[in-house]
């Protein structure tokens, strides 16, 4: 009765699987790319719109004129922060006590695994130093404003605008939520100190004074960073740690009071396209959407707001951009806006969770949901599918005629596919991915004893050696193994691979689509073409333009081209060197899963399709 | 080793009390009989009879009456070293009955709704309180009496009580109508029978804890409607004496606000002789400086109130205000008071050697027709200068951890005594709902295992009880004491959810009692005599004294019904014809 149990039909659609396999693989693949790319268009993209009952009705007016008292704080604290060298500690505490805050400070340190070339840092302490401002209720929930300050004196306007922003919020009666002010050191690695210690754990090994104050689980957190008095427009920063995203009610918040302010706001520092009739206005949100989708694969932190959200804290950054454009927008305005985000998130009853937690953004107030999206995924895999289905219909049919299928046991010999053959490449390559994700970082030492590097390019250069090493691998094992019928052999290795990288793809995919589909993307054809007999050295290439290495630096090249300014090929090669560092540090420091996403899963399955191209 | 009687209640011997109370039934047997009387004959002229004959009365009864109730209310300003002001009234009403006996239906002064609760549910004690906002002990130094955030209520039956459960049930029911409040609430499954914490503070013969009950509802909202009851229940209402500050558009702009009823049987005289039954209604706010003073720390009782004191309630017969002027620092004053009080009290509260100056409304040359009473406060030199004498107990609470599957919730208890330490009992009420690993417990104090000396723990049962965890725990001298137990969080059927499930689910606050080391020795004084603020926690030595902190509730996230399982219940909802959730 079913199309499958009936043994007629079931002959007649997998001869039209095996028929037509080619061309459905192709046909499936373009289609997921062409989905893709409409997903910046009308039909597709809807406009944003705020879901929270509690934030969308209510009527809020800011009042805060703080603007002369931002840039005095800013100033001060610039000041001080030059004469000391480093967080001005004291001057904070002091400052946020005479505004009317709870004041507590948390010291922390941290050894790097090896020295950070692009933050100079290797060893590093620092105090961060937080404020609360308590209300009404027993402290059972809070927001926060954070400002991340790196090591030079950047980013003192933002501290001065938040401490302008408490002493005016400290005279408001209407806060049913505490609100915390957070300055931390060394950016990143203070904002992950401090929510570590909030939330008493130890995730990174990072070690910090515990902390002295609480205020009850955060409901949501933005950071702000701004270096300059005025600002020609706000860009604002949703991509977090591992491609996580907030709630987008934030987000339509921050655009609400953006057009309600008449701030320039943007995303991925581009504007939001007028004309949605034309062609232009589509096309420019393509590349915001590959913007987008860029940052979001790469699974870093795109602010201090990134790590916030593994706790389940909504968070966003804003950042001041100041360009040449000829309108500018002072403190006030910034100041403003903050201000009513957080009176409309004082009016949340629950954490934000009425909107979307998986949307794709092509432009501020279009975003794409989640329904709308995977099957642009779903469409690459299916490539991976019908392949493997292919395989598994050849290797179990090859041979034997469609009528005798049924009535004798096929041949005892391949029936045997020979599974015995696959443990070894499978070991070997997954230990490949083992070395490449443990060996760098522990033989640093005696790379530089040895050879005239510094730590951080010891780990990168036994990175890549590693990595090619890997490339070296099919010679060693066709020897090992040997099997009897070997055309069977690769077809059983490659329906394996087809299979692990599938699954693999399809995980990613669910957790973090940037990622999924730009690695479904780069990996699928080569993977479904690859076999051992016609044009090798072709399909090596093609296999080679497609490992993840490739990938990484193919997007770096692609990023930096959607940002206009492109790069030249030594320039992105010391980029790509620099990003590999970054990837290893993220993943040491605040729990990236990119590296070993790549070095124990990806890789080791790429290995497996490189060694049944050379299958002999 | 916890107070649980009065002083001088010792030299009583039981005998001497039933002897007592024989007296007395045959007294009161009287008082009714002759009410009984007054209430049959409603024709004027008896009525005039019957008032000569009460005017008489005591004269010609033959033996002096003392008289059968009073009041007495008082309010505290007290300064915090955070600048704030704390604002504590007490009013309380003493009656000299025994409200056990059924038949008591003469009411004057005690509020007639609270002595049938306690006659008809046998009540022994009970102890209400509804509250909103957080007593930052750290900051604002150790409360008169804290209470935790959202509604608090334990009650002890007296040992004729058959089912405790079901006069409990019935008696927070009623509560719940006498005071507006959601004390309907309290069930099974967040009522506890506390083994040592909660021990009665009035006279009391036994303590056998299966007649107490204590429940608390950390998620109650406590505003205005909750307050007029309370209000209600004075014997001057909102007209006059110290309650006519009681306006309710003043008091919720406040940092802390917790109103309280306390019922208890105290001593009638000093050696104990016989019980009478005491009414305190607290009233504690907190006025935040900032918000209110614009930054100014000067204080007037028309700026935190809008009203002033005209009159003192006729009815009471004592009617103070206190203002604490103790001063911190080196220099002898950091506070002016105005007008200046006509005389000033001294003594060990809580420990240290407090200041007072008194205002007392029935001396006519502080508040009469022509004047009013607005007590003003200066700061000579701004508060924070100094630095904040820090309490030597406080303790901090949060829940460890992130994701929705475990998490662990951790105690931090302070011990900041440069050199004595001394032992707190912690009581934690956790709900079914977090399933705790009580393997995990641990106690560490200063990098070190600290082994509590008593623990009792009940466990949850699903949909049934909560988790009940006592501890006495030895506080060394300077240390932070950490206290973490892990939990698990269970999966809610999707009918118990409530309305609003994202918002989280509550913890009630950890309770600690403890025996803290004074600064100065107490001089034993008449516990009758002194001032309200200084008699609710009854003395047992002089070196110490009795404190009870609560920490912060806990808001903790659950896993919820995801959209999935709503669209298909809405889906079976619709096959059912029922509307959808």
């Amino acid at each position: 009765m079913g199309l499958l149990s009936d043994p007629v039909r079931r002959r007649a659609l997998a001869r039209l699987v095996l028929r037509l396999n080619a061309p459905l693989c192709v046909l499936s693949y373009v289609a997921g790319i062409a989905w893709f790319l409409a997903l910046a268009f009308p039909p597709l993209t809807q406009r944003t719109y705020m879901s929270e009952n509690a934030m969308g009705s209510t009527m809020v007016e800011e009042q805060f004129a703080g603007g002369d008292r931002a840039r005095s704080l800013a100033r001060d604290f610039a000041a001080h922060r030059r004469k000391s060298g480093a967080l001005p500690v004291a001057w904070l505490e002091r400052t946020m006590r005479s505004v009317g805050l709870e004041v507590y400070t948390q010291s922390f340190s941290r050894k790097l695994p090896f020295p950070d070339e692009t933050h100079e840092r290797y060893m590093v302490s620092g105090i961060n130093v937080y404020g609360i401002l308590r209300h009404l209720a027993a402290s059972t929930e809070s927001l926060v404003l954070t400002v991340p300050c790196g090591p030079d004196s950047t980013n003192s306007q933002a501290v001065g605008l938040m401490l302008a922003l408490a002493a005016h919020f400290r005279g408001q009666i209407y806060w049913a939520k505490d609100i915390i002010f957070l300055v931390t050191e060394h950016d990143l690695l203070g904002t992950e100190a401090w929510l570590e210690a909030y939330h008493d754990v130890n995730i990174t090994g990072m070690q910090s004074s515990p902390l002295q104050g609480r205020a009850g689980a955060i409901q949501a957190a933005v950071a702000l960073e701004l270096s300059s008095d005025v600002v020609t427009s706000l860009d604002v920063a949703v991509e977090g740690l591992n491609g996580q995203l907030p709630n987008l009610d934030l987000l339509n918040l921050f655009q609400t009071f953006c057009q309600k302010g008449g701030l320039l706001c943007t995303l991925q520092g581009k504007l939001q396209p007028q004309d949605w009739t034309s062609i232009d206005g589509p096309l420019q949100s393509v590349q915001t959407l590959l913007l987008m989708v860029l940052q979001q694969a790469s699974g870093r932190p795109h602010g201090a707001h990134g790590l916030f959200l593994r706790y389940r804290v909504e968070a966003l950054t804003l950042r001041g951009i100041n360009s040449f454009r000829q309108y500018k927008y002072d403190l006030v305005a910034v100041g403003k806006a903050l201000e009513g985000m957080f009176r409309k998130l004082n009016h949340l009853l629950e954490r934000l969770h009425q909107s979307f937690f998986f949307y794709l953004l092509p432009a501020l107030s279009r975003f794409v949901s989640i329904g709308l999206y995977m099957p642009a995924a779903g469409f690459l895999l299916l490539v991976l599918g019908l392949k493997a289905l292919e395989l598994w219909m050849q290797l179990h049919e090859a041979g034997v005629g469609p009528e005798e299928a049924g009535e004798n046991p096929p041949h005892p010999l391949t029936q045997g596919v020979g599974l015995a053959s696959l443990v070894a490449p499978l070991l070997v390559s997954q230990a490949m991915g083992l070395a490449l994700y443990i060996l760098p970082v522990l033989g640093q030492h005696v790379a530089t004893q040895h050879f005239p590097v510094a730590e951080a390019e010891a780990v990168v250069l036994t990175l890549l050696a590693i990595y090619a090493a890997g490339l070296a691998l099919p010679h060693n094992t066709h020897r090992v193994v040997s099997t009897q019928a070997p055309d069977r052999g690769w077809m059983a290795l490659k329906l394996v691979a087809l299979i692990y990288l599938a699954l693999q793809l399809a995980c990613i995919t669910l957790t973090n689509f940037s990622l999924g589909f730009l690695l479904a993307a780069s990996m699928v054809p080569a993977a479904a073409i690859t076999k051992p007999s016609g044009p090798r050295a072709l399909y090596a290439a093609l296999l080679v333009l497609t490992s993840p290495a490739a990938t990484l630096l193919g997007s770096l090249f692609l990023w930096r081209e959607l940002q206009e300014a492109p790069l030249s090929l030594t320039e992105g090669w010391q980029l790509f060197l620099a990003t590999l560092a970054q990837g290893v540090l993220e993943h040491h420091t605040y729990g990236a899963l990119l590296f070993p996403l790549l070095a124990l899963g990806l890789y080791p399955c790429w290995l497996l399709f490189w060694n049944v191209l050379f299958w002999k | 080793m916890w107070p649980r009687v009065l002083p001088g209640r010792d030299n009583v011997t039981d005998n001497g009390n039933i002897k007592h109370q024989r007296e007395k039934a045959a007294l009161s047997q009287g008082w009714g009989h002759w009410e009984v009387e007054a209430a049959a004959g409603m024709a004027a002229p008896v009525r005039i009879f019957l008032l000569v004959l009460l005017l008489l009365g005591p004269g010609g009864w033959g033996r002096a009456e003392p008289p059968r109730d009073s009041l007495r209310e008082e309010l505290v300003i007290t300064p915090l070293p955070s600048g704030d002001v704390a604002a504590t009234f007490q009013f309380r009403t003493r009656w000299d009955s025994e409200l056990q006996r059924e038949g008591v239906s003469h009411y004057r002064l005690f509020p007639k709704a609270l002595g049938q609760l306690i006659s008809k549910y046998s009540l022994r004690e009970l102890h209400l309180s509804l509250t909103q906002g957080f007593w930052r002990t750290r900051y604002w130094g150790t409360p008169f009496l804290q209470a935790p955030s959202g509604a608090e209520l334990w009650a002890w039956f007296q040992d004729t009580v058959t089912d405790v459960d079901e006069s409990w049930k019935e008696l927070s029911n009623v509560l719940s109508g006498i005071f507006c409040a959601s004390l309907n609430f309290i069930d099974s499954t967040n009522t506890v029978t506390p083994t040592a914490s909660f021990k009665p503070l009035g006279l009391a013969n036994g303590t056998d804890h299966s007649f107490l009950r204590y429940a608390v509802l950390p998620r109650e909202v406590v505003c205005t409607e909750n307050l007029t009851p309370w209000k209600k229940l004075l014997p001057c209402s909102s007209k006059a004496g110290l309650s006519v500050l009681l306006k309710a558009d003043r008091l919720f702009h406040t940092s802390y606000h917790s109103q309280a009823v306390h019922i208890r049987p105290v001593c009638r005289n000093a050696r104990c002789t016989s019980v009478s039954w005491e009414l305190r209604q607290t009233l504690s706010v907190v006025f935040d400086a900032f918000v209110t003073g614009q930054g100014k720390k000067d204080w007037s009782l028309f700026r935190m109130f809008s009203r002033t004191l005209t009159e003192p309630c006729p009815l009471a017969s004592e009617s103070r205000v206190y203002v604490d002027v103790t001063s911190y620092g080196q220099d002898n004053e950091t506070l002016e008071v105005y007008p200046p009080p006509l005389t000033t009290y001294q003594d060990v509260i809580l420990g240290t050697r407090k200041t007072y100056a008194v205002y007392d409304l029935l001396d006519a040359a502080v508040v009469s027709n022509s004047r009013s009473l607005n007590i003003q406060l200066k700061w000579k030199r701004p508060p924070e200068n100094e630095a904040p004498p820090v309490p030597f107990l406080y303790a901090q609470r949060y829940v460890s951890g992130y994701g929705l599957q475990s998490g662990q919730l951790s105690t931090l208890l302070y011990n900041t005594h440069p050199y004595r330490a001394f032992p707190v009992l912690l009581l934690d009420t956790v709900p079914w709902y977090l399933r705790l690993y009580v393997h995990t417990l641990t106690i560490t104090s200063k990098g070190k295992e600290n082994k509590p000396s008593y623990i009792h723990y009940q466990p949850a049962q699903d949909r049934m009880q909560p988790h009940l965890l006592e501890m006495l725990i030895q506080l060394p001298a300077s240390s932070i004491t950490k206290v973490s137990i892990q939990f698990e969080r269970a999966l809610l059927k999707w009918t118990e959810y409530t309305p609003d499930p994202n918002h989280g689910f509550y913890v009630s606050p950890s309770v600690l009692s403890a025996l803290v080391p004074s600064v100065v020795a107490a001089k034993p004084g008449d516990w009758e005599e002194s001032p309200l603020f200084n008699s609710l926690f009854p003395v047992s030595d002089s070196s110490s004294y009795f404190v009870r902190l609560y920490t912060e509730p806990l808001l903790i996230e659950e896993p919820r019904k995801g959209g999935l399982v709503k669209r298909l219940a809405n889906l079976i909802r619709r096959a059912r014809g029922v509307p959808p959730l």
